[in-house]
């Protein structure tokens, strides 16, 4: 029998002075700020009463960064040095505002529930999620990206009453795995880090037989201390299910996984810096057996209405899970009901514990009987802890004594709220271009090898192929393209209807990314509005409709104590809300994660560099014209879309110069770019194009590569007929820069007049043709012939990176 | 005609049995996923079905050793299952439902019945998902392959998918009764090393059946391969104007139809 919960009376939170208070904040872990321990203390004051731990605990947990967003949520007054722009809220002035502008008829359900939900046709609903679960991968970077995969497969399993997990992505930032600098003895190498997260994804997602389809991975060494996780689920659910309510008298049914210690204090921190004190024991332990166990009996309870409300243990367990659902109403918890993994744990410990694998359902009880039988012939164990009351009160107990007497009010609106202060100051960049003169051909070759074995360009093969991208039967344009099927794909294409077997609706989801944190050090405004432009481009690129695209954010910051981090984080924000209303695309549901941040042992803090991922979700609406971007045949005609400026700024070629920070950040328009994207998708969906691809990092020169080699069709290319600004005169600002919203498209000869009639009015260009000869062939500005490359040369320079660096060895040291 | 009704087994773990019902369903069967408890507890009938099929995925997480726990349950019904393969049905053990047919010793075929081979991990140690060439055995007697193209292509996943054997005697026996049914090839159809070999199976072998056809295990997954735009390269190609893997279904249904 476990002990009884220890009260903190003994310790007199309700008459401690603020060192006290902060003392026991350090002492339980709480990662609640001063302000907040006052409100705790003046509430408990007002109750005249001394709280029980499980009574902090709750609150700490439900107030965290991770669970609140406070950060995100909070009042900011942001200056610029120009303007000063105060927000009350700046999530709802920002993202969301723009969501709400835009009024898309097919939002369902956005920013209120576990994930964002679109329809997707007449029946059926798409719902998309991607968290991040980045302090415990620095960690334990294996068990960390593994519960990262659970449980935003459980937040889809949550989502209204439930959808079905259909794929999955997964992107990373970490360092470079041959990092070779100093790191201190508490950090783990980014090497360590990349194959552990690669096979925490891989073994969970493998095992739920979701398929992994796309993603993406940035390296930047500035990740090696904070390395960045982000695990999306989306799911495929009927429309009747996007609906949950709660009614008094509903039985409180966790089901799946046993409660343990493991997790505690996850929540909390994940709000806080790490430091070489940050205990494993914080991170989960993943099992994906009991999850696909979990899996396969929630939908068919869902689809017998067994249950009207559910949602999913994550960070804070069932105090936040019972929390969230009984906020309208209230909550009677007897913590005894519980089913533990062993028999010594606390009230406290079983309330927050965030043990993996574990749903709460609000059941009616005349429907118990059959979820019993239900859960009796999957093998999956259950318990009701409680039943939802009309009380406004959250009231748990452990064998008769109280240990949790909250007002919902409180609990869920008690947090102070204060206005944090945010500074940007804008500094002036020199460009990067070189002296004028003649092209230097061997410099350019030079940097073309580079550039194609960067470790941000090189294959991602090595990752793909350990995922199981192809369960469902669904994944009808793989990440993998081409005719060896390892070139680098733009968007994966996934076909819902083989999960519901309507197999003659070709109705499908194109998924893809947009993320690149060197533009965001020198301006993280222009790193949003690209990070939407490159996910845009990405899905037009394999015949996705943009018209009824949606956006999801991840923003990873560092310490947003500090004004110049949120800062930055409030210029992205403008920026999401900018690129989202110009570009008509909807952020239906979103996340952050703050104090991505190091402090060394010297009291140095490093923090990463602020990032935003936008992912971007669209139908395709017949999948059976989806293109890919491999060259198809030779002597086809080779078209440039978009505008071509000086904007090296974050570019791969900068960096390769060894000037980085130095450079315009290109710059999105996306007023002209949405008009290209248009006239594109309509060319594709004509069937006018053969392959398209756009440009991203390495510009010009690393697109047609790789279109190139993943064709085996060699291509020629003149620089001069490259449409672009006067300021670009030379050949290496063309072959390099990595201006957005622009395609190198493949049309056949008979197809061009249809295609040039479909793209009247972009700025287009003829640039060259493919051709037979597998070499990649560069004509300078000035007419003269600046390189001609082998293909197979740059497609093992680009092939070869990662696979050398991870060691791909073969069990007893010799290949079959 | 009769739909045959293609029996699906699920346990905890299993994971392609919806695309493995879709196959059936449009190669004219009846699907019935059928949870293994369903079975134990007599509800269902294993012997009511006309076709058995232990689909892909990781059954009890291929805890201990892939299919092993799976199969050690499977024994405890190993007499009905016995009865369904010597009746003549169509049984199909597709990748993880593969390993448990070997580790049930029901494949490869042998008097004794007692497990004569196992799967061990990739040569590359570690999980892989890619498309093989293959090459069947046109003398083979196997019901799922008659009439399909001699060199065929279909996706493979696994970790734990190298064939092995206990003696040298039973690839011997495999060969001798044409029970070797696909082999990784090359482009050339010739057997050949990785990745054409994605994982350094013994002798190249995908796929193996018992000597009379009608029990196969395959490790590639033909239920993944139902139509041409589940092929990596269909925006390139027009050859396919299906996927071959439908064919392996239909023949199973036309087998009990017959």
């Amino acid at each position: 029998m476990p002990t009884q919960t220890l009260p903190l009376s003994s310790l007199e939170l309700t008459r401690a002075t603020v060192k006290e208070l902060a003392e026991l904040n350090r002492r339980y872990g709480w990662s609640l700020s001063a302000d907040e321990l006052s409100a705790v203390q003046a509430h408990f004051r007002s109750e005249s009463r001394e709280p029980t731990r499980a009574e902090v605990e709750t609150i700490a947990q439900t107030w965290s960064e991770h669970c609140k967003h406070k950060t995100f949520t909070s009042a900011v007054r942001y200056s610029d040095g120009k303007k000063t722009i105060r927000f009350k809220n700046l999530l709802k002035e920002t993202v969301f505002e723009a969501t709400q502008k835009l009024k898309k008829p097919w939002c369902l359900s956005v920013f209120r529930d576990n994930a964002g939900v679109v329809a997707f046709d007449d029946e059926w609903a798409a719902a998309f999620k991607v968290e991040t679960h980045n302090h415990p991968c620095a960690i334990e970077p294996y068990g960390g990206a593994a519960t990262g995969v659970g449980g935003v497969i459980r937040d889809v399993l949550g989502v209204g009453v439930g959808a079905k997990p259909i794929f999955g992505t997964d992107v990373f930032c970490l360092g470079t795995p041959d990092y070779a600098g100093p790191l201190p003895d508490d950090v783990n190498h980014p090497r360590r880090t990349f194959s552990g997260v690669v096979g925490g994804v891989r073994d969970y997602g493998n095992r739920m037989g979701i398929p992994t389809v796309g993603g993406a991975i940035h390296f930047d060494d500035d990740f090696r201390f904070n390395p960045l996780v982000f695990c999306g689920t989306v799911g495929l659910m009927p429309r009747w299910a996007v609906e949950k309510r709660v009614m008094p008298g509903d039985l409180i049914v966790a089901l799946g996984g046993r409660t343990g210690k493991d997790g505690l204090h996850g929540a909390t921190f994940s709000s806080a810096a790490l430091d070489d004190s940050s205990s494993p024991a914080a991170v989960q332990i993943g099992h994906a057996i009991a999850e696909k166990r979990v899996l396969d009996v929630l939908l068919r309870a869902r689809d017998q209405k067994l249950y009207r409300s559910v949602t999913d243990c994550g960070a804070g367990g069932f105090s936040s899970a019972v929390g969230e659902l009984a906020a309208d109403c209230g909550a009677k918890v007897r913590l005894e009901n519980a089913k533990l993994k062993a028999a010594d744990l606390e009230a406290w410990e079983i309330w927050v514990s965030e043990s993996q694998e574990r749903m709460v359902l609000a059941v009616p009880p005349k429907n118990l009987k059959a979820l019993e039988a239900l859960c009796a012939s999957e093998d999956v164990e259950w318990c009701v802890l409680g039943e939802f009351t009309n009380t406004g009160k959250l009231e748990v107990s452990f064998h008769g004594e109280p240990v949790v007497g909250l007002d919902m009010d409180f609990l869920h609106d008690g947090l102070p709220k204060k206005e944090r202060v945010a500074v940007w100051s804008p500094v002036s960049r020199p460009s990067v271009k070189k002296s004028s003169g003649p092209t230097d051909a061997a410099k350019v070759r030079e940097a073309l090898h580079a550039l194609i074995g960067h470790w941000n360009v090189c294959s991602r093969a090595w990752v793909i192929r350990q995922y199981d991208h192809e369960v469902q039967g669904g994944s009808v344009i793989k990440a993998l393209q081409g005719t060896q099927a390892d070139g680098p794909g733009d968007a994966a294409v996934v076909w819902p209807h083989a999960a519901t077997g309507k197999l003659d609706d070709y109705r499908a989801l194109a998924v893809a990314h947009g993320m690149n944190p060197a533009y965001g050090r020198i301006d993280p405004y222009a790193m949003a509005m690209n990070a939407a432009d490159e996910a845009l481009r990405n899905l037009v690129c394999v015949g996705a409709d943009i018209s009824r695209a949606a956006f999801l954010d991840n923003f990873c910051w560092g310490n947003p104590e500090d004004p110049k981090v949120l800062g930055g984080l409030v210029r992205a924000a403008l920026g999401c809300k900018d690129a989202s209303l110009a570009f008509h695309v909807p952020f239906i549901s979103g996340k952050d994660s703050m104090y991505n941040q190091y402090k060394d042992a010297k009291g140095e803090s490093h923090n990463i560099p602020g990032t935003l991922l936008i992912s971007a979700l669209a139908p395709v609406t017949d999948f059976r014209k989806a293109i890919t971007m491999d060259f198809k045949a030779p002597n086809d005609l080779l078209y440039l879309l978009g505008w071509t400026s000086d904007e090296l700024g974050g570019s791969l070629y900068a960096e390769w110069l060894g000037k980085p920070l130095e450079g315009r950040v290109p710059e999105v328009e996306p007023g002209s770019a949405l008009e290209s994207m248009r006239a594109l998708s309509a060319a594709i969906g004509k069937g006018l194009v053969s392959a398209c691809h756009d440009l991203s990092e390495g510009g010009l020169a690393v697109a047609a590569a790789e279109m190139a080699f993943s064709g085996e069709l060699g291509c020629s290319i003149d620089l001069d007929e490259v449409n672009r600004s006067k300021e670009v005169d030379a050949d290496e600002v063309a072959l390099f820069s990595e201006s957005p919203s622009r395609f190198l498209i493949e049309v056949p000869a008979d197809k061009e007049k249809d295609f040039l009639k479909a793209t009247r009015g972009q700025p287009l260009k003829k640039i060259g043709t493919t051709l037979a000869n597998p070499v990649l062939r560069i004509i300078s500005m000035d007419g003269s012939l600046l390189i001609e490359e082998g293909l197979d040369g740059l497609k093992s320079r680009w092939n070869n990176r990662m696979p050398a660096a991870m060691g791909a060895q073969f069990k007893n040291g010799r290949k079959p | 005609m009769k739909r045959p009704t293609a029996l699906i087994l699920r346990v905890a773990g299993t994971n392609c049995d919806l695309e493995t019902a879709n196959a059936f369903k449009l190669a004219g069967a009846q699907a019935e996923l059928t949870h293994i408890n369903a079975i134990k507890s007599g509800k269902t009938k294993l012997l009511d079905a006309d076709i058995l099929v232990i689909p892909g995925g990781f059954s009890y997480g291929d805890d201990v050793a892939a299919g092993r726990i799976l199969a050690n349950e499977l024994k405890g019904m190993v007499r009905d299952i016995k009865t369904f393969i010597r009746s003549g049905r169509p049984v199909l053990g597709i990748c993880n439902g593969f390993q448990v047919l070997v580790k049930m010793g029901l494949l490869p075929h042998n008097k004794t019945e007692a497990q004569n081979a196992s799967f061990t991990w990739n040569d590359s140690a570690r999980f892989e998902a890619r498309w093989a060439r293959l090459r069947i055995n046109t003398h083979a007697n196997c019901l799922f392959t008659k009439g399909l193209p001699e060199m065929i292509e279909l996706p493979v996943a696994h970790a734990e998918g190298k064939f092995v054997v206990k003696a040298p005697k039973v690839l011997e026996d495999l060969k001798r009764t044409n029970s070797v049914v696909l082999r990784y090839v090359n482009e050339a159809g010739e057997p050949a090393g990785y990745p054409y070999n994605p994982n350094g199976s013994l002798f190249n072998i995908a796929a193996i059946s018992n000597p009379e056809g009608n029990c196969m295990g395959i490790m590639p997954h033909p239920e993944r391969f139902i139509t041409r735009y589940h092929h990596p390269n269909w925006t390139r190609q027009t050859f396919h104007k299906e996927g071959i893997g439908l064919e392996m279904f239909r023949n199973a249904v036309l087998h009990v139809q017959n």
